[in-house]
């Protein structure tokens, strides 16, 4: 062999050899650094879960009643690999079910469809499992409707009907509590790609409200049966079968006569307000604990029944409840409605003035109106009162007196060109109060409200300057008044600026300012309790199914109020004078309980869709008894009218039902609550809790 | 007839003549037709089991087609190769014909889109490319190692005559179309003319050509439309996860999944689901790599890399220029077909259906291969 046919060999057989060398590095890469991925990637591709749900813990009130919890329903499903293997793919099948069932052959035939199987846009209703999983058409059969098919299995080949827990919100009390327990649902794809829960495909979660929040209690761990299928999904082996575990159960603070109580007589406010003229398109009601902030009791006008969502919603109730028509049912007034706290506010007020130097025994005028700068600002709630003190003031809800004193320190922070640091006394005190920060309830979607200091101006302004530059092009033909014109050229002017009228709209809870129903308790519970801001809390103790405890919710304090000693006996002393001899007289001077109070009427600027001027806003905002603090009870009614003649009477109606007043007596065999308050002692959940019936009450 | 055995004086009894075998290059290939067996086995058992058929189907004929592939190869052996070019011109025609039989409609039947292969009586089929190319390296080497010195080159006219016996039959495989034995029998080609001593300008030239006529064929819609498929899966294999990407996605799956020992033999829920199309034939490496892992299929990598070694150490000792180029053909189309083999199972090459040599399930790969066994023992009998 010559040279040249040896290096050719050489050459030729390097090449061979670092081809062999190649695969092996690729096989080392498969098998041995990528090994654990593709043996993930393997399982899916061969593993098929069967979901067994796990019975959802039950929500109870503080006596252990149950508010929402799983009871048995009849579910009727479709096995796919049955009816794919007749001969019409189950066509004749699906239209003898639907006509059982009352639907079309159609929706049948789209709830038993995966949802790749259809055209993008027709997939409404299809479904997000597995071919192997049995699809469920409804939980709400009727015994009769399930034998049909039990009883007839060769007209129904690959239909069964079996029993599955299904939510239920029995209200036994007469509650409904539709806003604090919020409601559940199939996971979504989202909820499956976001979060670290382990959710399973078609696992029935938390969607709002407690539900959603302490989910991951009540939830359980649902039974997987895990199957091992071949490429023509032919069931081989069973690879895991689990059973279920039931989710806990969720004591909360509130009590189920209490809320049924606080949303009769929200209700029935929202109903006075409109006989008396009122648009009332909305109220809240909450009840506090001062105590510790527990909420016993929440309310939210206009509401609607949770069960409608196991019925599975028509399209026209999902719209129903996000429509303004309706008046958005979905909204929880009492954490997500933010308005203007009016007269409530002036209790932050006090404070503000008793920091600014101001003696509460001194007499103030308090005229008709006030004229500051070129505006003239009215008493609302009241009239003329010449010369009163600070007591007398908060009692007959004096406006104009806060408007010196607001302008006066306005003036001294030295007006429109503020000198550093200035003082903002209101400012600094409502913020101390927590007006414009969540109070950091257990519930989803809550509200900040609004502090409308110098520094929100000054981000309100820069977001909107173009707008008022330019509002002659862009405002709405409707609003382009010669006032309207007026207002925003001042504000593109100066719209930073904190003008007197700001200053003085704010010291009585008018303006920019909004707080939500929740806040302004949480706020009376502080001034009612010597000054802690406590967290409001609905959860109390977290149960297992079989009654040992394994959490309990202790109370959080958010800080305490700005307020002295002598600040809160002259506010407990004031706002009692509101129900004895105030704006609240009329509703409480004959009541045998001792409330204290503050009316608040609030204008609200704008329009309703019919045209019409928006109505006030109407507060009541509470404790009692006023000797020694329990409870905190806020009404508010959105288009209300006077917070005296809606949202007091309303509080009054609460305050009745805790303490059992009948007439004008107290007979504690009716309170809710005895003398000592709501029970401290956590209620036993009872494991048959679902037999439960209206006959339980008499506790 | 006594020609054909070669020289009676030194006719040898069986004893002898496989006393003069490389025992290691034996031992290696024994080694792979064992555990490529046992695959096929694996392949194909449980499927079969579970479709109520003879779980032991596959694996019989696989047997079958083992002992005829020995036979020839042992055949082969007899034979002085030296002889053979004598017989040359006979082989390379026979050849011809059977690939233009394949074209005719009502002869050849198509699999997986070639019209590649001939159906006998019996459900015993033929593809006549398989044993096309070893006519191919025998007229390549015959014509280039002809009337020359040890030391003297071929001549361009000799290269030129090389070319024509295997683009012949090249034009027509391509024709069925059978894309991997074209890619086969050009890989041979290149080594034979490479080794052959012949100007190395060819080599170059016919590398360059080789890469155009890719890029051309691609962009002209000469490959057909399947062809192109399988391409685009490989580049993106989510593309068609249902067709050729899907299959390509299944396999380096089912080989990754094997982790470091594998699932064990028969145990490989991947194989055992048959969620790899065509596992006992063109994919049976996945089965080597799910159920034996990586100690198991580099072990086979390991046996392949040797088995190329020993068939060098035959190339370099004989003296024989045709014998040296016969064995580099053999080497040449072993080695592009294990590693196109390998390679796609991997999602390392394109798809492209060629199997892998030894282990495969398919009685004429298997006859080509052990013929070109009995080539590289021929060569080494005679090489001393």
């Amino acid at each position: 062999m010559n040279q040249r046919a040896r290096l050719s060999l050489i050459v030729t057989q390097t090449l061979v050899l670092s081809l062999m060398l190649a695969l092996f590095g690729r096989l080392f890469f498969l098998q041995v650094a990528s090994g654990p991925k593709y043996q993930n990637a393997a399982l899916s591709i061969q593993s098929r879960d069967i979901v067994n749900p796990a019975i959802r813990g039950a929500i109870t009130d503080n006596s252990g009643l149950p508010l929402a919890m799983d009871r048995p329903g009849m579910q009727i499903s479709v096995d796919r690999s049955a009816t794919d293997a007749l001969s019409d793919k189950g066509l004749a099948v699906f239209a003898r079910l639907a006509k059982l069932l009352s639907l079309t052959p159609n929706d049948i035939y789209t709830r038993t469809r995966l949802c790749g199987e259809l055209a993008i846009g027709q997939r409404t209703g299809c479904w997000n499992g597995t071919r192997q999983q049995p699809i469920p058409l409804t939980k709400l059969v009727t015994q009769a409707q399930a034998l049909r098919v039990l009883e007839n299995p060769s007209l129904f080949p690959g239909v069964d009907a079996a029993s599955v827990p299904i939510r239920s919100y029995p209200t036994l009390a007469g509650e409904n509590a539709t806003h604090v327990l919020g409601y559940t649902g199939v996971v979504t794809d989202a909820d499956l790609l976001n979060s670290g829960n382990h959710y399973y495909h078609n696992e029935i979660v938390g969607k709002s409200g407690l539900e959603l929040v302490y989910d991951n209690y009540l939830r359980g761990t649902p039974g997987v049966k895990t199957l091992i299928v071949d490429r023509k999904e032919v069931i081989s082996s069973v690879a895991q079968n689990t059973k279920s575990i039931a989710g806990n159960n969720l004591v909360t603070h509130l009590d189920a006569r209490l809320q049924a109580a606080t949303e009769k007589a929200l209700a029935s406010s929202v109903a006075r307000s409109r006989s008396l003229g009122y648009h009332a398109d909305s109220g809240a009601a909450v009840v506090m604990d001062v105590t510790n902030g527990a909420i016993l009791a929440m309310a939210s006008y206009p509401t609607y029944d949770l069960n409608m969502w196991q019925k599975g919603l028509t399209t026209k109730q999902a719209s129903d409840l996000f429509s303004v028509s309706t008046g958005v049912p979905a909204l929880s007034r009492a954490i997500q409605g933010v308005y203007a706290p009016a007269s409530t506010f002036k209790s932050i007020s006090i404070v503000a003035a008793k920091a600014a130097g101001y003696n509460m025994n001194s007499l103030y005028n308090c005229p008709a109106q006030l004229k500051v700068g070129t505006q003239v600002f009215k008493n609302f709630e009241t009239k003329s009162q010449g010369n009163i003190n600070m007591t007398e003031a908060i009692a007959v809800s004096c406006d104009t007196i806060w408007y010196q004193i607001a302008f006066d320190q306005w003036l001294k922070d030295g007006g429109l060109n503020p000198h550093s640091p200035v003082n903002d006394y209101f400012f600094n005190s409502a913020r101390s109060f927590g007006v414009g920060t969540k109070t950091g309830i257990d519930l989803p979607g809550e509200l900040s409200g609004r502090l409308p200091d110098r520094q929100w101006k000054q981000n309100y302004y820069d977001t909107n300057k173009a707008f008022f530059c330019n509002y002659a092009a862009r405002a709405k033909p409707s609003d382009l008044t010669p006032y309207l014109i007026a207002i925003a050229h001042e504000n593109c002017l100066d719209g930073n600026k904190l003008r007197a009228g700001d200053a003085v709209n704010f010291a009585i809870g008018q303006g920019d300012t909004l707080v939500t129903p929740l806040q302004l308790t949480s706020i009376y519970a502080a001034i009612a309790n010597g000054g802690t801001l406590w967290q409001p809390q609905v959860a109390r103790a977290v149960l297992t199914p079989q009654g040992k405890v394994i959490r309990t919710f202790t109370p959080v304090s958010n800080g305490k109020i700005p307020a002295t000693s002598s600040d809160i006996s002259f506010l407990h002393n004031a706002l009692r004078a509101v129900a004895t001899r105030g704006t609240a007289a009329g509703v409480f001077s004959t009541f045998p309980i001792d409330v204290a109070g503050k009316t608040g009427t609030g204008q609200v600027l704008g329009r309703n869709p019919d045209g019409s001027a928006k109505n006030d806003t109407s507060w009541f905002a509470s404790f009692a008894p006023s000797s020694s603090p329990r409870y905190a009870v806020v009404m508010m009614v959105s288009q209300g009218g006077f917070g005296a003649e809606v949202s007091a009477v309303g509080v009054k109606d609460i305050y009745s039902a805790i303490f059992g007043v009948v007439g004008n007596k107290v007979d504690p065999t009716q309170a809710i609550f005895p003398k000592s308050g709501p029970s401290a002692t956590i209620p036993k959940v009872d494991p048959k809790y679902a037999k439960l019936s209206a006959g339980v009450l008499t506790k | 007839m006594s020609r054909l055995l070669g020289n009676s004086r030194r006719a040898k009894s069986f004893r002898e003549s496989v006393a003069g075998y490389d025992k290691q290059l034996n031992l290696i290939v024994g080694s792979l037709l064992l555990i490529g067996t046992l695959l096929v086995w694996a392949a194909t058992r449980h499927w079969f089991a579970s479709q109520g058929l003879d779980p032991q189907y596959y694996v019989k004929r696989h047997v079958l087609n083992i002992t005829i592939g020995l036979l020839l190869a042992y055949g082969t052996t007899l034979i002085d190769y030296r002889l053979l070019r004598a017989y040359t011109p006979f082989v390379w025609g026979a050849g011809i014909l059977g690939l233009a039989a394949v074209l005719i409609p009502g002869v050849g039947s198509t699999i997986n889109g070639a019209r590649s292969w001939i159906s006998f009586p019996g459900g015993f089929t033929l593809q006549p490319a398989e044993l096309a190319k070893i006519s191919v390296i025998i007229g390549m080497a015959m014509l280039l190692a002809e009337a020359r010195d040890k030391d003297s080159a071929p001549s361009h006219l000799d290269v030129i005559k090389s070319l024509v016996v295997a683009l012949v039959p090249m034009l027509l495989i391509i024709l069925e179309p059978d894309l991997g034995e074209a890619l086969i029998i050009s890989a041979s080609v290149i080594a034979i003319i490479g080794v052959s001593g012949a100007p190395s300008r060819w080599v170059i030239g016919l590398l360059l050509i080789g890469v155009l006529t890719g890029v051309v064929a691609v962009k002209a819609g000469v490959i057909h439309q399947y062809q192109v498929k399988r391409l685009q899966a490989f580049v993106n294999p989510a593309a068609d996860p249902q067709q050729s990407g899907y299959q390509l996605r299944q396999s380096r799956i089912t080989i990754g999944s094997g982790g470091i020992v594998g699932r064990g033999l028969f145990s490989g829920p991947q194989t055992n689901g048959r969620f790899v199309p065509e596992q006992q034939t063109d994919f049976i490496f996945t089965v080597a790599g799910e159920e034996l892992g990586f100690l198991g299929s580099g072990l086979i990598l390991l046996l392949f890399g040797l088995f190329f070694v020993r068939a060098f150490a035959i190339a370099a000792r004989t003296s024989d220029i045709f014998g040296r180029l016969v064995c580099i053909g053999v080497i040449a189309w072993f080695a592009f077909q294990t590693f196109e083999n390998i390679g796609m199972t991997m999602g390392l090459m394109p798809m492209t259906g060629v199997p892998l040599p030894f282990m495969s399930y398919g009685g004429s790969s298997m006859f080509a291969n052990l013929v070109g066994l009995g080539l590289l023992q021929s060569v080494h009998l005679r090489s001393r």
